[in-house]
């Protein structure tokens, strides 16, 4: 039996054209733009300046408290500017901007491969916790949660499970997969140090259905080694959302308002959790990671491997160009990533994806009216009224917006993706949570 | 200004946009109006056309007259006129369907708001306008052009309004299945209403809480009360209203769990119309009576939400 959750929708999956294409290195961009804010929490404070040299992996700003991160440069080479630049998801941030020299070095303390008998089991957890924390680890699956805040529990909160999300629910998007086909030892390693931290028994991963080769090479990896179970899940969007993959794997609701911890679980992406095995294993900080670049409009979709800070138009350039006029270009997946104005953008720790499509694809579609079709309410994973909350939100009535519950909507597009009057209810939604709080 | 497109995520939609569904809505009712055609001969086809044409001119002069948007071309008004004509008996004369059309469009619809502002059921309210005004026209039934007497006689509902549950009755089950009866132009083939409602359900345009629950609360009540389950389900309009009309999706409730509350209404409020009522049939009204009860079964139905407690 697959395992599920309630409500979802099914969008084209999009994945054929980059599924079985190796991770390859992206070339070396001319400029890198690395955001002071890449993470959830507050901004890093930067530890160069202008004029001064700095090599890949070498910090060059600082976590300015508990619930930031570091940031680390990508390239070895000059620092040209610490100044407002594009930025993916805030439109414009404080950046360090680094010109990279022909001859790249990296700090000498990043190892290749793992010491001999390096066992995740025997580490110290506070050790463990240190050296996630200095690398700068966030969630990368794309909210871009500080790892070591997720593996660090309140004292009165049991944690018993582990749950690896290698859902990829998103079109598009096929990072995570290649990861698990040709990184399989690394992230089981990486799994056994966050089991490890946490002090839980219980791993499970969670895969899609249709990524069934990717699972077979998890399952095999991780035989006879340890309690790491791979899970298959039914494919449907947004099965790799936390709450409703927690949901889906242990027929656990997380409470209202919650967090994993509440329901004793905590969750990590299946590339966190290799970036986890090299910040501890090889000393290697998160200034690198694997990005589809994909799309109708490129002439040739890749998974690469990208230095953090390199603008989306060098990926574009990478991957061939384009054979369509782009209309919009987004990072992140089709369902929640973020359209942007112009290819100035670099990939941050949370971009997983950089989407170029056309308007055969991404169409532009007028706002119809609500028919009551009941389309939105089957489609949402958290059982709310979209259209209901939509039309209370249009109508400014926040009161009503707030008890219809709108603060428990994840945002995860569903409800619009299925609206046949084209409403922009996810949208409005985000927009009326923002008055709520406010 | 910037070369490309802002806007809220998701990117991508599904296929099925308002105009689509409508559009196979109406192809799913084609199937029961060609049968009412083949069945009553071709006055049922003038009634059809005048009843569509009606609904679509009114549509479009008065969004014209009103300074909206024109929408005739979401198809939804051709529902309307094809539902209003199929509830029709099928030698009824055109003006009949005009008003009713008009009826349905002018007063039901766009005075309240146009598409999705609607509290009834278009054509039904304007099949219980009719049913008001000119009662002797909307009652004199037409039978199958194949029988030898063409003269008009009484659908099998009400040759024995008092017992009608009870088995014996005429014509056969196979003739009511097939639509060798009287009755409204769209309501006598069973089989051409379960054709297209099995495309809607395939096609997920309706789901089948409404429709199962609304024939199954009909039938089994007709059982307790002594009549026959088949004869029940397959006589008056109850197929064709259970899948064609207590489905329509503005008039009625959002939720799942609303919609199965919806056709169990409707299914006690046709029975007990038939039983004891003065109607001999009772599925538009218990629809229309059930379309008033909507915004508070979408109250009463509200959804837990996930990981809240029950409330």
């Amino acid at each position: 039996m697959l395992k599920s959750f309630f409500g979802g929708v099914h969008p084209p999956g999009f994945k054929t054209s980059t599924k079985n294409k190796n991770i390859r290195p992206a070339a070396l961009p001319k400029k890198i733009i690395l955001p002071l804010s890449q993470h959830t929490g507050s901004s890093a404070e930067p530890v160069v300046s202008p004029g001064d040299y700095v090599e890949a992996g070498a910090v060059i700003a600082k976590a300015t408290g508990f619930i930031s991160s570091n940031i680390h440069s990508s390239v070895s080479g000059k620092v040209l500017a610490i100044e407002p630049a594009a930025h993916p998801v805030l439109g414009k941030c404080r950046a360090i901007i680094i010109e990279p020299e022909l001859q790249q070095k990296r700090l000498d303390s990043i190892k290749d491969c793992a010491d001999s008998g390096f066992d995740p089991g025997k580490l110290n957890p506070a050790d463990i916790l240190d050296a996630v924390s200095s690398a700068g680890i966030v969630g990368m699956g794309g909210a871009a949660f500080p790892a070591h805040v997720k593996l660090s529990p309140p004292k009165n909160k049991k944690i018993d499970t582990l749950i690896i999300n290698a859902a990829e629910c998103e079109p598009y998007l096929t990072c995570d997969h290649r990861l698990l086909l040709e990184r399989p030892i690394d992230i089981i390693n990486g799994i056994k140090i966050l089991a490890n931290v946490l002090g839980v028994k219980k791993c499970i991963v969670g895969i899609e259905d249709n990524k069934c080769d990717s699972a077979e090479v998890i399952r095999n990896a991780s035989i006879l080694k340890s309690d790491i179970k791979v899970v298959p899940l039914h494919t449907k969007y947004p099965q790799g959302s936390e709450k409703q993959l927690i949901d889906a794997m242990l027929d656990k609701e997380v409470p209202s308002g919650g967090l994993p911890f509440d329901a004793g679980v905590v969750v990590h992406n299946v590339a966190t959790a290799l970036a986890i095995y090299e910040a501890v294993a090889l000393n290697k900080p998160l200034y690198e990671r694997v990005v589809t670049v994909s799309g109708d409009c490129i002439k040739d979709p890749a998974n690469l491997l990208v230095k953090i800070g390199t603008p989306a138009s060098e990926l574009a350039a990478e991957c061939g160009g384009f054979i369509k006029k782009p209309k919009k270009i987004i990072f992140g997946g089709p369902m929640m990533g973020v359209a942007q104005p112009s290819e100035d953008a670099p990939v941050i720790k949370g971009t997983s994806g950089i989407l170029f499509l056309s308007k055969d694809i991404a169409g532009e579609y007028n706002e119809g009216v609500c028919i009551r079709c009941g389309a939105c309410v089957r489609a949402c994973p958290m059982y709310l009224e979209p259209t209901t909350i939509y039309y209370a939100a249009k109508k400014a009535r926040f009161d009503i917006v707030n008890d219809l519950c709108a603060l428990d909507c994840i945002e995860c597009g569903a409800c619009s993706f299925d609206c046949p009057a084209r409403l922009e209810l996810s949208g409005i939604i985000k927009y009326a949570k923002a008055m709520i709080k406010k | 200004m910037s070369m490309y497109t802002i806007s809220p995520a998701p990117h991508i939609k599904s296929k099925d946009s308002t105009n689509r569904i409508m559009w196979f809505v109406v192809a799913a009712i084609l199937p029961t109006a060609i049968a009412g055609v083949w069945i009553f001969g071709p006055h049922a086809a003038w009634l059809i056309l005048a009843s569509v044409a009606a609904a679509v001119l009114t549509e479009a002069a008065l969004g014209r007259l009103m300074k909206k948007p024109v929408t005739v071309t979401d198809g939804s008004a051709v529902i309307t006129g094809l539902l209003l004509a199929c509830n029709l008996p099928a030698g009824a004369p055109v003006w009949i369907a005009v008003l009713g059309s008009f009826f349905a469009i002018a007063i039901v619809k766009c005075a309240f708001g146009g598409l999705g502002k609607n509290i009834f059921n278009p054509a039904l309210a304007g099949r219980a306008f009719l049913m008001l005004s000119w009662p002797a026209h909307m009652t004199t039934w037409q039978n199958p052009r194949f029988w030898p007497d063409v003269v008009s006689s009484a659908t099998p509902l009400a040759k024995n309004a008092v017992e009608i549950m009870g088995p014996g009755s005429k014509p056969s089950l196979w003739d009511m299945f097939i639509g060798n009866r009287g009755g409204c132009i769209g309501e006598v083939c069973v089989i051409a209403i379960l054709v297209g409602a099995g495309f809607l359900l395939y096609k997920g345009y309706i789901k089948w809480y409404t429709p199962i629950v609304y024939i199954l609360t009909v039938g089994i009540l007709s059982r307790l009360a002594g009549g026959s389950f088949i004869f029940s389900i397959l006589a008056g309009g109850l197929m064709f209203g259970a899948f064609f009309m207590a489905t329509d999706m503005v008039t009625t409730p959002l939720t799942p769990g609303g919609q199965a509350l919806f056709g169990l209404g409707c299914g006690i409020i046709t029975f007990a119309i038939r039983k004891w009522g003065g109607y001999p049939e009772g599925v538009s009204y218990s629809i229309l009576i059930m379309n008033a009860a909507t915004p508070m079964i979408d109250r009463l139905t509200k959804r837990r939400v996930f990981g809240k407690k029950k409330r």
